[in-house]
């Protein structure tokens, strides 16, 4: 074994995964999981513990693991993390814990993401769950948004011994986690309602369709429904589009679109009622982690997969990791390359998308260098599908419903750190007050309101 | 689970429930909609409320067969329950927010066609319970697919029912009893159309020639319903628009419906599904929800 080298991980076959739904990611086995974790050096002074936003005593539980205590292991994440085996998969470690791991410098860090992965499945597969020895003391808090922070927040909550109940828009709970996130990188039925069951073991009251701002107001929430305090993980849904000609055309998808049909309503599987449409040649345009889930699924689906993206390979906002998988499936990344128009035909489908080629000039506000169209030089991609994945914003249902919860200009819930909005007892997180970002920062930030709650409520 | 509290088949294919769901029921107004799913498995469908009980905790909803999911749930009866049932979603009719007196000063016109009688009720409803007579015109293929006459009667101010082939009340479309009425020599401030799309386009037609100002209620495809997906977006004026979000009632004179048709197309009619399936070829997913599984 070379110890400045990572065990390396077991993955389905490119050719066989890009026709299959199955996970891409095969995980460690025991024997696997136990030789990594023996290269942890155990630091005084762990750097990978200040890069996780929920702090998971990271050394702690792989040391665990070093010793096969699997189930040691798995109650040192529980006390920090309510959802390990969705972390394990979805976090971008590389720039977190393992970014900041001593074994980084001269080596590979250690897989800090794929031991906690093991460690949680592990759990799953030996009926271990998260225990909970608390007393209830008698106050309500609403959660509304059963994504990773309105997840995170409720379990911390019932930790400390308050009545929880989680309402969500959507028939399915999980939110990102299951109408956004493919089945491929992360299994619904498999971790994320395993996960969520786990959060109902902790007492926590789920209640499906229930839209704040139109079912129920936050006021009668707090009112008519005694809840005495409000965490809004409302998340960041709503779709952007780029606002060029023949954006209406049939076959224009947003990747929120897309992805919800496959994933919420399991329209990947042929057996499914909802559609989908599956075009001969799809084209993708963003280059962002939900761009990649978007063109992974349309290839899945037996299309033809580009994705078009105006800046360089250097600035590809997505995860290497999973630009690395699109590219082994076999997706085609048009680079520096912008959409100008949607071609149509005479009855309004898609039948191309105009592109003009861009160069990077100047670094702009951002840091990265601006992309310049070059005159001159569009072309068309024949396609019939495309999916516009621009990045979403949040969701204004709530906040345009709620006297006194003020927002910023890209429509985001003004929050402090603690989560404490400009409402008294009305708590925030996640990307309802980041904007889109991932899911273990709107975790980190579930656990901060649920700190920020219990302070207030203690008063 | 939706408990259903009555199940009735109003005409040929259109059926009427009654489904507890007391979250809806005290917060809904008309020209809101809510969205189901029959079963665990089903599609998500979008429906306008057509009536609320706020003290029983119950809304009613009009459905008309066009396709398997909708078929499926005709199977449903009293006692039975809907999987899933959320709303109100979209924004109420204009004219719940405004001064009732004011209302009072405005005629009103009504003009609903097949299933878009049901939607059209509630709002007729709500003016007659705050002391408006509206007058209405009810649109029908054909006599056996009038619907909800009696309850329409009990409400509107003048009812005038009109069927395509003329086998009850007037006869012909309900543009011509539009332009009936304006030869009759009456006026109207605010017109209020629901009904297929094409009808609400000839509608329009008419009104913008008659400078009657008009309100639709589109109804296009949809997924989630709360502004997340964009399945929905309409070509409103120079603007996009999402139907959930910021209808489903928009002014007419400014709708795309030659769009709009087009895109409901994608998934929904026979024209679209055939379309679909040739253009998609081998790699069509079935579970389009309308090609009753032979693809």
């Amino acid at each position: 074994m070379d110890v400045m080298k990572k065990v390396p991980i077991k993955e389905q076959d490119p050719k066989v995964r890009a026709t299959n739904f199955e996970e891409v990611c095969l995980g460690y086995s025991k024997e696997e999981a136990v030789e990594e974790a023996s290269r942890c050096l155990n630091c005084k002074n762990p750097l990978c513990v200040q890069g996780c936003p929920v702090s998971i005593h990271i050394p702690d539980f792989i040391s665990k693991v070093k010793e096969e205590d699997f189930e040691g292991a798995y109650r040192i994440i529980s006390e920090s993390s309510s959802l390990p085996a969705v972390c394990g998969r979805v976090c971008p470690q590389e720039t977190q814990c393992e970014g900041k791991c001593v074994r980084g410098i001269k080596g590979e860090a250690v897989s800090i993401g794929k031991l906690e992965r093991f460690v949680a499945d592990w759990a799953f597969a030996n009926d271990i769950h998260p225990t909970l020895n608390v007393e209830k003391n008698g106050k309500k808090v609403a959660v509304i948004g059963s994504g990773p922070s309105g997840l995170s927040c409720a379990g911390d909550l019932a930790k400390l011994g308050y009545d929880v109940t989680v309402f969500e828009a959507l028939h399915e709970f999980g939110g990102v986690l299951v109408y956004g996130i493919p089945e491929f990188r992360l299994p619904k039925e498999r971790v994320v309602a395993k996960e969520i069951e786990n959060v109902k073991a902790l007492g926590v009251k789920f209640e499906n369709n229930v839209i704040i701002g139109k079912s129920v107001t936050i006021e009668e929430l707090m009112e008519k429904e005694n809840f005495d305090a409000v965490f809004i993980g409302s998340g960041a849904g709503l779709p952007k589009f780029m606002g060029i000609p023949g954006e209406n055309a049939s076959g224009v998808f947003s990747a929120n679109e897309y992805l919800t049909r496959s994933n919420l309503m399991k329209a990947f599987n042929s057996e499914s009622s909802t559609p989908i449409m599956v075009g001969k040649k799809t084209v993708v345009v963003g280059g962002g982690n939900v761009a990649m889930d978007a063109a992974r699924t349309a290839l899945r689906l037996g299309s033809e997969v580009y994705v078009v993206y105006r800046r360089s390979e250097a600035e590809l906002p997505a995860r290497v990791e999973e630009v690395h998988h699109a590219k082994e499936e076999g997706i085609i990344f048009n680079l520096l390359t912008n959409p100008v128009e949607i071609l149509e035909d005479e009855n309004g489908w898609v039948k191309g998308i105009k592109c003009i080629r861009m160069e990077l000039g100047e670094p702009d506000a951002s840091g990265r260098r601006r992309p310049v169209e070059v005159p001159g030089s569009e072309f068309t991609i024949d396609c019939d599908v495309v999916i516009m994945s621009l990045g979403t914003s949040p969701n204004p249902l709530i906040s345009s419903t709620t006297k006194g919860l003020e927002i910023n200009g890209r429509k985001c819930i003004i929050a402090q750190e603690n989560g404490a909005t400009t409402k008294e007892g009305v708590y925030a997180g996640g990307d309802a007050v980041t904007g889109a970002a991932t899911v273990i920062l709107a975790m980190g930030a579930g656990r901060a309101a649920a700190k920020g709650i219990h302070e207030y409520l203690s008063k | 689970m939706y408990k259903i509290l009555k199940a009735e088949k109003l005409a040929e294919n259109i059926f009427e429930w009654e489904v507890e769901a007391p979250r809806v029921a005290s917060n809904c107004e008309p020209g809101q909609f809510v969205i189901v799913r029959a079963f665990e498995d089903s599609e998500r469908i979008p429906l306008t409320i057509c009536d609320y009980d706020r003290e029983k905790g119950s809304i009613t909803i009009v459905v008309q067969v066009i396709g398997e999911g909708t078929y499926k749930m005709t199977s449903l009866k009293a006692g039975d329950a809907f999987h899933d049932f959320v709303g109100p979603l979209g924004k109420a009719s204009e004219f719940v927010e405004e001064d009732v007196e004011s209302l009072k000063n405005k005629k009103f016109l009504f003009v609903a066609g097949g299933l878009g009688t049901a939607p059209v009720y509630p709002q007729v409803k709500w003016m007659h319970e705050h002391g408006i007579d509206v007058d209405v015109i009810v649109g029908a293929k054909t006599k056996d697919l009038v619907i909800m006459e009696e309850e329409m009667k009990a409400v509107a101010g003048n009812l005038y029912i009109t069927t395509d082939d003329g086998s009850y009340g007037r006869s012909g479309m309900v543009t011509k009893v539009v332009e009936d009425l304006y030869a009759e020599g009456k006026t109207y401030d605010i017109c209020v159309t629901i009904g297929p799309m094409i009808m609400m386009k000839f509608v329009c037609l008419l009104t913008k020639k008659l400078g009657l100002h008009t309100i639709v209620s589109m109804n296009p495809i949809m997924v989630d319903g709360t502004g997340m997906c964009g399945a929905c977006r309409l070509q409103v004026g120079d603007e996009i628009k999402f139907a959930c979000v910021d209808g489903p009632e928009f002014d007419g004179h400014l709708v795309d419906f030659d769009q709009a048709m087009k895109r409901q197309q994608m998934y929904k009619t026979k024209e679209g599904r055939a379309y679909l399936a040739a253009k998609e070829g081998d790699t069509h997913h079935g579970g389009c929800g309308q090609c009753g599984g032979d693809k």
